[in-house]
């Protein structure tokens, strides 16, 4: 999947959409990540980097490249959107030895994807503590204009009069079925005040929107923006299915 | 030792006392395997079902236990003596039954013990320190053993295997994985002997290779072949009602089942499907003015349910069963005379196999009804009646072992002992279905075991086999025992969900009906009706992995359960069906409406050759339609819409969509293709060129579901997904999101890893049916004889009937995003709008 979208992001520029965060204009990249022109920021979630070793190293020993289709994924949009700023979201790493475990050439293309901009890790449930040797600062999370970034949801519903929240560890994804077909895709899930983003790690699987813990952060009615090959598909919570 | 030994030599006193008291006489083919194993030969006997042939595998053993010497009680109890492996546990319990009773009868002291699934640890704990005189088990009961560190003691004084219903296993991947427990057994046991038994099959050889260690040198076994009996009563239903143009269900010969079942004592009515099953099931209910007692038997029906319907047939208390092959194999029933087969039989071996289940009694012949469902079925009914008669079996399919089933033996073979690779090699080109594997395949899966086999090599830290200091290999630790002893065996099911009656009141506790695969309900919205368990339900949701339903009182079904079959018309039966087809003066066998409708299409447009590849363009709706006549079974039909539609697309001729069944291929868009072809800008032999399976099939496999899924069970039998783990089963749709991502990423970066190549290998003879497309398109090359047509012709209007009567698989998915996101937004439109009617 990776490949068709990277395909696409090179030289197909009118495929985004924008949303509104809590007054903030956002750009949904249908890549899975999030575009803040004001703040010239790129934002992505959940990278789970390492992944594959971290089964190995359990006696599973999964193909060793998610790093590496991940890390190329993420200098594709780098590329493309030129961010001052590069957030992720937490769970950058799938565990605390992660970083340890990267390959020389990970190790390189992740230094040259930091290289003169900030970079920031927010600390997610995976990888609380800062890594050693990834360049960038860590934070706990953080406060941009009127919204704040943060790996886990802060309890209860974001206020009508607080900042927003951009948030990740759900990986959400939505289940539509169009004329007998099932398509279940990773999404965007959003009401406008709070946006939970999707994984975009290689080797991130996928919650359905539906299920009570991502449907339970949105007090009532929220959308679903399904990433599609060259844009994203905005369909209502209600109108997606919960997985079989 | 006497090789020549008279009848009365080779049955002992008891043996021939216990036949005489029964008024019976030793079967030729018995007294034939009994000499075949004085003489120390490994024999495949094929027998037709109620012939003594379980009796037969096993007379060899009781006739060398009776004479076993008293043990003295100083001497080491003598080990295991026969292992007889089944491919079903219920066949392995059901014979030990109708074992003891002959043994206890004639005075044998013989212990006949099972070992499935189902037995209690502590009994499996105590067979492996104190085995039986013979042991009834299952392939993967047998990979268990033998990865145990005991199975050297276990086994090493085993005289005989005895493998029941050898056709069923081999060619396929239980198959693979008991012929390398086979390979190992013989290493055990060095003299060890084999009996298998089989139903009649095409190709005996491959089966008696099966039964001897390969060494290049042609090793085969002995074959015995018991007299077939009275050749079989076979008839096709010629319906006087209207045949249908398409369809599976047979509805319009209802009452003339209906009689058939009326004038016989017990009816066996076997279908291709499940949900056909149940369709059937319940229309024979809706005219049972006799109250006749009529059941239902399926693989996905309630055990228990099942069980009772076994046990009323074994009794003799039904009138007739409607069946998949869930009764294809195995348990005996005795008072079945007639069998009807509704639908087209595709395949004569299945046919013949399926006749078999009527009338055991071998001096009367089987008595069977085949019951075409539509018109191409009439022509394959016909195609398969001759085959029958002329005694013709489906040609062998060739493959080779699977590598996926080769990765878990060799780690179940470091779990039993450290191994050489030279010697488990040399021991592995022993099986037949590995006797071609390339050395370098065998070497890369020894990686693949260790570290995943991946050209970056960053798991050499984490290996689940090491070698030693002298070169042998053995497993990094005792957790990779345990995980080996999880995940054997070949079945990947898909997530079957448990089907329960929601009761009235209470929302939890009602009874549970049976289970449906996971992508049946997955289309399902909360309301829609089916049919399932012989009764029409409604879908009220999905909790905890279980379906909720409720008995609904429609009559008809909203969802439509249509599936034409999961078995693909055979090439064989599918070159008589082409046969007849060209061939007019064979016409007068067949019913007058079909004859006259073949007529038809000679006047209208041509009847496709033997050889050539016939295809139709014509308007009809507003769309242009192509259709093509192959003959190749709905899988390899699916492969080539999928790639011509690709094709097609890129050619500028904008295809929306194409339909497949067993015999034709449709695919209509908005251009004009008859026009295109006329002007030059669409070459049919360019459409067609066999090079599609190049790069268009290799585009197409890197988003096809259908190869996610061969990739997944290639990924849970090598081992490198675990089915389970303890503490935390995984659902297997947690699973299917994994290996998709897991098959995404190693396509990408290492398109030549040894699962990936599997994974192709099991979709050329699989789910794809790769091999046979591109078979047929080499044959066709130069030879497609193309008509452009005014309007739709009558051979056309079957597939073109089950146009959106299926769920299209073609078709870019974006664009059907694009289609909920539009459809929500007329939804929004409508919602002030109280008139817009409430049930959308």
């Amino acid at each position: 999947m990776p490949a068709t979208m990277t395909a696409t992001l090179a030289d197909e520029r009118t495929g985004e959409s924008e949303i509104e965060l809590a007054g903030a204009r956002l750009v949904l990249d249908p890549a899975g990540a999030l575009w803040w022109p004001a703040e010239r920021a790129l934002i992505v979630a959940d990278l789970h980097l390492e992944k594959g070793s971290s089964f190995a190293a359990r006696g599973v020993p999964l193909p060793p490249y998610d790093t590496r289709a991940t890390l190329s994924l993420l200098a594709h949009l780098v590329a493309r959107w030129n961010p001052r700023t590069l957030i992720a979201l937490g769970d950058s790493f799938h565990d605390r030895g992660g970083a340890a475990r990267l390959g020389e050439e990970e190790r390189v293309s992740l230094a040259a994807l930091a290289q003169g901009r900030d970079m920031v890790w927010i600390a997610g449930n995976h990888d609380p503590e800062p890594m050693p040797g990834i360049g960038g600062r860590h934070a706990g999370e953080l406060t941009l204009g009127p919204l704040t970034l943060r790996h886990e949801p802060a309890e209860g519903r974001v206020r009508e009069s607080g900042a927003g929240e951009i948030a990740g560890h759900f990986h959400p994804v939505a289940r539509v079925v169009v004329r007998g077909r099932s398509l279940r895709r990773r999404c965007f899930a959003t009401d406008g005040r709070r946006l939970v983003m999707p994984a975009l790690g290689a080797y991130a699987g996928g919650l359905n929107i539906r299920h009570a813990a991502l449907a339970g952060l949105f007090g009532g009615a929220f959308d679903a923006h399904l990433v599609g090959a060259a844009r994203t598909y905005r369909i209502a919570h209600h109108a997606c299915l919960p997985d079989r | 030792m006497i090789i020549d030994a008279a009848p009365d030599d080779l049955l002992p006193e008891p043996f021939r006392r216990w036949f005489a008291g029964r008024g019976w006489a030793p079967r030729a083919h018995q007294m034939e395997l009994l000499a075949r194993a004085r003489e120390g030969r490994s024999t495949l006997l094929i027998a037709p079902t109620g012939a003594g042939k379980t009796l037969a595998g096993f007379l060899p053993s009781l006739v060398e236990l009776a004479g076993r010497p008293a043990p003295r009680n100083s001497a080491r109890p003598p080990g295991l003596h026969t292992l007889y492996i089944s491919p079903l546990k219920a066949l392995a319990v059901d014979v030990a039954r109708n074992l003891e009773r002959p043994a206890q009868e004639m005075g044998l002291a013989v212990r006949i013990e099972t070992r499935t699934g189902d037995t209690p640890a502590s009994r499996r704990q105590r067979q492996r320190r104190d085995p039986p005189d013979i042991l009834l088990t299952t392939p993967e009961q047998i990979a268990l053993l033998l990865a145990s560190g005991d199975a050297e003691p276990l086994f090493a004084d085993l005289k005989r295997i005895v493998l029941d219903e050898l056709h069923a296993l081999a060619g396929s991947k239980r198959g693979d994985l008991l012929s390398l427990g086979l390979a190992r057994l013989r290493r055990l046991a060095p003299g060890v002997q084999t009996v298998g038994l089989s139903a009649t099959v095409a190709d005996p050889d491959t089966l008696r290779r099966w039964l001897v260690p390969q060494r290049g040198q042609g090793e085969i076994g002995e074959l015995v072949v018991a007299d077939p009996g009275a050749a079989p009563d076979l008839s096709m239903l010629d319906s006087a009602a209207h045949v249908p143009w398409a369809g599976h269900t047979a509805r319009h010969s209802l009452k003339e089942i209906y009689g058939l079942i009326e004038r016989h004592t017990t009816t066996l009515v076997f279908v291709n499907t499940r949900m056909q099953a149940e369709l059937l099931f319940q229309e024979l209910w809706h005219i049972n003015d006799a109250n006749l007692p009529i059941g239902l038997h399926h693989g996905s029906l309630d055990v228990s349910q099942r069980r009772r319907v076994e046990a009323a047939m074994g009794e003799g208390r039904l009138k007739a069963v409607v069946c998949t092959s869930s009764l294809d194999l195995g348990i005996d029933w005795g008072a079945v005379d007639l069998v009807v087969n509704v639908g087209a039989p595709k395949g004569s071996s299945r046919l013949m196999q399926r006749i078999g289940r009527a009338n055991h009694r071998l001096d009367e012949p089987s008595r069977a009804v085949l019951v075409p469902a539509n018109r191409f079925e009439v022509l394959e009914c016909r195609a398969a009646l001759e085959a029958v008669r002329a005694g013709a079996q489906d040609g062998a399919v060739i493959r080779t072992g699977a590598l996926d089933v080769l990765a878990q033996h060799v780690l179940g073979m470091a779990c039993a002992t450290p191994f050489d690779a030279d010697e488990l090699f040399a021991e592995v080109v022993s099986a037949e279905p590995y006797a071609g594997l390339a050395r370098a395949d065998f070497d890369d899966l020894v990686q693949f075991v260790a570290t995943g086999g991946y050209a970056l090599r960053a798991y050499e830290r984490f290996a689940r086999i090491r070698q030693m200091k002298d070169g042998r290999w053995r497993v990094a630790n005792p957790m990779m025992a345990q995980q080996y002893r999880l995940n054997v065996g070949t079945i990947v099911e898909s997530t079957m969900l448990k089907v329960r009656l929601a009761g009235a009141k209470a929302r939890f506790g009602g009874r549970v009906l049976g289970e449906v695969e996971e992508y049946f309900v997955e289309t399902m919205s909360p309301g829609d009706t089916f049919v399932f368990a012989g009764e029409v339900l409604e879908y009220l949701t999905i909790a905890e992995n279980e379906v909720r339903v409720a008995r609904s009182h429609a009559k008809e079904p909203r969802v439509p359960s249509y599936a034409g079959g999961k078995f693909p018309l055979s090439t064989f039966l599918a070159a008589r069906v082409r046969a007849l087809l060209s061939e007019p003066e064979r016409w007068s066998s067949l019913p007058g409406q079909v004859r006259d409708w073949l007529q038809l299409q000679k006047l209208r447009s041509r009847l496709p050759g033997q050889e050539d590849l016939l295809v139709e363009t014509f308007p009809r709706g507003g769309r242009y339609h192509l259709v093509a006549y192959p003959f190749e079974g709905r899988l390899a039909h699916q492969t080539l819409g999928m790639l011509l539609t690709r094709r097609l697309d890129r050619a500028g001729l904008h295809p929306l969509g194409f339909m497949a069944n067993d015999y034709a291929l449709v695919i209509y868009g908005v251009s004009d293709m008859s026009l295109a072809i006329a002007q030059g800008r669409l070459s049919l032999d360019a459409l067609f060129d066999a090079d599609m399976l190049g790069d268009d099939l290799e585009e197409w496999l890197a988003e096809s579901a259908l190869m996610k899924r061969t990739f997944r069970q290639c990924a849970v039998i090598a081992g490198l997904i675990e089915r389970r783990f303890p503490g935390k089963e995984k659902n297997s749709r947690q699973v299917t999101m994994s290996t998709d991502l897991v098959y995404d990423v190693l396509r990408r970066h290492e398109p030549g890893h040894v699962l990936l190549r599997a994974a192709r290998a099991d979709a050329a003879t699989g789910l794809l049916d790769i091999r046979r497309l591109s078979d047929m398109l080499t044959r066709i090359r130069g030879r497609i004889d193309h008509l452009a047509l005014p309007r739709v012709s009558p051979l056309a209007v079957p597939v073109m009937l089950e146009i959106g009567r299926e769920m299209v698989a073609g078709g870019a998915s974006d664009a059907l995003l694009a289609e909920a996101e539009d459809e929500l937004i007329r939804e929004a439109m409508r919602a002030g709008d109280d008139d817009s009617d409430p049930g959308r």
